[in-house]
């Protein structure tokens, strides 16, 4: 191979390989970009049907709900103007708890349920999810990080 | 009184750090050798008075004194000693000071063992290494300082976040700053080699050692942080793809890089501007990621605080750092020019391969981490971008990577010269196929795809690896350090690719509801819910369980996972129970009381978990290796078929 067909095939070899990628890499991105939605976009019918995508807001109080002995636990989220029924099945987070800014992540059933696969609530007490704090209708009290 | 003297102490250091980078350049850039000589004293004081100030927020903590805003926020009495000093890096602001005190070590470090440098190219790097130093300790003095008082006092501390209440807050923070920090002096030469215009091999052969090093710290950090997740916080997982993880591990992903391109720049003088080009890359990705973690614009459990005016100073810092080194590189670079050819299948392109498979893999990383960020800011929704696709897109470039790595070893410079070692590698491919399919069908009762290319990838690096060393003990001849370290290193990772194959494909976890006396099953393993009990620790209460597991009625171990509650108040913690084995880790944590005498348990079943970060340490352990080659210490001795230049580099 004379040098210059060597570097057209070199460069076409690492063309072709970040093409492949690149294409690869959009159809991974588009699968699994999740949008964040909050109670009154999910209320406007704003969320897709049938697609995960991931919920937000406080846990209502006195909403949480568990059938005895099993793992089955519903509850309400809520931006303060309009909420969300969860149902999850499995453990929750240490960090769960009524009055904590959590995100559901998962789908909506047809009778409005949300069934979650993942909730997530991260950080400390103190910690407000920012997708939660920037959708909440009242202002949560006070809390501050540091 | 400590803590001004801690604030004196830190103002100090700024002084000695604008010191150190205006003589340190300006002297190199007119050729005074006084000026040169205090930038290098500069350096010592710069590191006393970061230490100073370390020392004082440490004895804040010690001596309980929560007069100190940060100490209150962190600490609490009854927090064990062990813990009240390692919370001196527990959030913020003591991170940075950590940082600031790493960065000095580093910078002490290079002026204390490059007297083989030349004196402006050395005045230089210690004057880069002043400039980011000044940058943070302004960040520090004019945003976070850790000195602030609290006004009144108060009677008792926040205390340290739970989480972070455990051995490995000692040890993980500390040595993945050393390695996100160390990148520094690799960017430092790099900025002062563009200063200079010029780049000869003993450049990177200076180069080599403290890349390796950072490197080496980097690798073992991360690992740490992977373990730590584990078994504390992670509920099982050993990576989740979390922003910050991906802060740490680009710059890894550069760093490894930047060593293999290193490598071609001293042996062959080919890819200068590249490895230049690398060396501030992976320095810009440790200042990206901090931006990204102190900032608060990323959700992680490692983003402390959120303060806009830090993520500001943050974002122009790195401006004018990244900004201002590239704007060089794109002024210098196009002077550097090496015209050495090579052959098809020389070393030369497999690092080339190697250099082009791991920056995919890093922009891959990047964009994921990014976007999110982007749609934000464009106000186009707000997205996450989940593990699912992290997991395969990093999968596309590693694949060919690790196929490539197993023969670029045995390459040699400059020449397409692979038929000698032809068959063995053959053999070793199909071994690794062999022994893949059959040991997978047999431990794990089935054959997947991906599992058997996975461990065939494993085991085709790991016996690739080992075959240099191998060869050279039988041919009786020594084996170098360079080699060895690279043959273990190289080994390490297909170490890693066994233990993550193993762990993704076979990993079983499930969430179950017991009541003392049930059994649960997963994967052949029994776990029966012996007894469920109170416990106690220094400062929290917890209640204990008794998990017996065992397999075909042998018993083989009892798991005590736990859920405790700390005095100091905030929400319960989880403990995991895990026994460790060597071909997998049985895990079990306990949830919540569900009523009825029931509890929830995640039950987990982790083959070949370990391997994971056994084959990390294992990497680490080949990158000290090499860097301790006798080569690098040798000042100015050219190694045979070394460039002449080197010989010009005088004590």
């Amino acid at each position: 191979m004379t040098p210059r067909r060597k570097r057209m095939l070199a460069v076409l070899a690492v063309v072709s390989g970040v093409g492949a990628a690149a294409i690869l890499a959009s159809f991974a991105f588009e699968e699994n970009l999740l949008y964040f939605y909050s109670p009154t976009q999910v209320h406007a019918g704003e969320a897709p049907d049938g697609r995960t995508f991931r919920v937000g807001g406080l846990v209502t109080s006195g909403s949480v709900q568990r059938a005895e002995g099993s793992l089955e636990v519903r509850f309400v989220v809520t931006d303060n103007l309009e909420s969300v029924p969860v149902r999850y099945t499995g453990l929750l987070p240490d960090l769960f708890r009524e009055g904590q800014g959590i995100i559901a992540h998962g789908r909506l059933t047809e009778s409005g349920d949300f069934i979650a696969d993942e909730v997530l609530a991260k950080h400390d007490e103190n910690y407000m999810p920012p997708e939660v704090a920037a959708t909440l209708h009242t202002p949560a009290p006070a809390r501050t990080t540091q | 009184m400590i803590p001004e003297i801690g604030h004196f102490a830190l103002v100090m250091a700024l002084l000695f750090a604008m010191v150190q980078s205006f003589f340190g350049l300006a002297g190199a850039a007119r050729g005074q050798a006084a000026w040169m000589g205090a930038g290098r004293s500069a350096v010592t004081g710069q590191f006393v008075f970061v230490a100073i100030a370390f020392a004082a927020l440490a004895w804040s903590f010690i001596q309980k004194d929560f007069s100190v805003l940060y100490v209150a926020t962190n600490s609490n009495s009854e927090l064990p000693v062990f813990f009240r000093f390692a919370a001196v890096w527990g959030a913020h602001e003591g991170s940075l000071l950590l940082w600031a005190l790493c960065l000095a070590g580093w910078s002490l470090a290079v002026t204390a063992l490059s007297s083989s440098l030349q004196v402006r190219f050395r005045s230089r790097v210690i004057g880069i290494l002043g400039l980011i130093s000044i940058g943070f300790m302004l960040f520090m003095l004019t945003t976070s300082n850790p000195f602030d008082r609290l006004v009144p006092a108060a009677l008792e501390g926040k205390d340290l976040n739970p989480l972070l209440q455990d051995f490995a807050l000692t040890i993980h923070p500390p040595i993945l700053y050393l390695g996100y920090v160390g990148f520094s002096v690799a960017f430092a030469f790099g900025c002062a080699t563009l200063l200079e215009g010029r780049l000869d091999s003993a450049w990177a052969r200076w180069t080599r050692p403290w890349t390796l090093a950072a490197w080496l710290f980097l690798t073992v950090g991360i690992a740490l942080g992977s373990w730590w997740a584990y078994y504390e916080l992670g509920w099982g997982g050993w990576w989740f793809w979390d922003p910050v993880e991906n802060a740490s591990f680009m710059p890894w992903l550069a760093g490894t890089a930047l060593i293999h391109s290193l490598a071609v720049t001293e042996k062959r003088g080919l890819f200068k501007s590249w490895t230049l080009l690398l060396a501030v890359s992976a320095f810009s990705l440790s200042l990206l990621g901090t931006f990204l973690v102190r900032s608060g614009v990323l959700v992680s459990v490692h983003a402390f605080a959120t303060d806009p005016a830090r993520g500001l100073f943050i974002l122009a810092f790195l401006t004018v750092v990244i900004g201002g080194a590239l704007a060089l590189y794109a002024w210098r670079a196009p002077q550097l020019k090496s015209n050495a050819g090579f052959e098809l299948a020389a070393r030369e392109s497999f690092v080339l391969f190697n250099n082009a498979f791991l920056v995919a893999a890093l922009c891959l990383i990047l964009l994921g981490t990014l976007y999110p960020l982007f749609m934000d800011a464009m106000e186009l929704g707000k997205v996450s971008v989940g593990p699912p696709y992290f997991n395969m897109v990093f999968l596309v470039p590693m694949v060919p990577l690790l196929l490539l790595l197993g023969i670029g070893m045995h390459a040699v410079w400059k020449k397409s010269r692979l038929q000698p070692v032809r068959s063995r590698l053959l053999g070793i491919a199909a071994a690794g196929f062999a022994i893949a399919v059959i040991a997978g069908a047999a431990v794990y009762g089935e054959i997947r795809p991906m599992a058997t290319i996975g461990f065939t990838l494993a085991l085709w690096v790991m016996g690739s690896s080992l075959m240099i060393p191998l060869a050279r003990l039988r041919a009786g001849q020594a084996v170098p350090g360079a080699v060895l370290g690279m043959a273990i290193a190289h080994f390490g990772v297909g170490v890693v690719t066994l233990g993550i194959t193993g762990v993704q494909s076979f990993k079983i976890e499930e969430d179950v509801a017991l009541a003392v006396g049930d059994t649960a099953t997963i994967g052949g393993y029994d776990f029966r819910l012996a007894a469920l009990r109170d416990a106690r620790g220094p400062n929290y209460v917890a209640v204990e369980a008794d998990v017996v597991i065992s397999k075909d009625g042998a018993e083989i171990t009892t798991l005590r996972p736990q859920k405790r509650l700390y005095n100091s108040g905030g929400n319960p913690m989880t403990e995991a129970g895990i026994q460790v084995g060597p071909g997998r880790d049985l895990f079990a944590a306990l949830g919540e009381d569900l009523g009825q005498g029931r509890w929830s348990l995640r039950l987990q079943y982790k083959p070949l978990i370990r391997y994971i970060w056994l084959g990390a340490l294992l990497i680490a352990l080949g990158g000290g290796i090499a860097g301790l080659d006798r080569r690098y210490r040798r000042a100015t001795a050219a190694a045979p078929g070394l460039e002449r230049a080197a010989a010009e580099v005088t004590r």
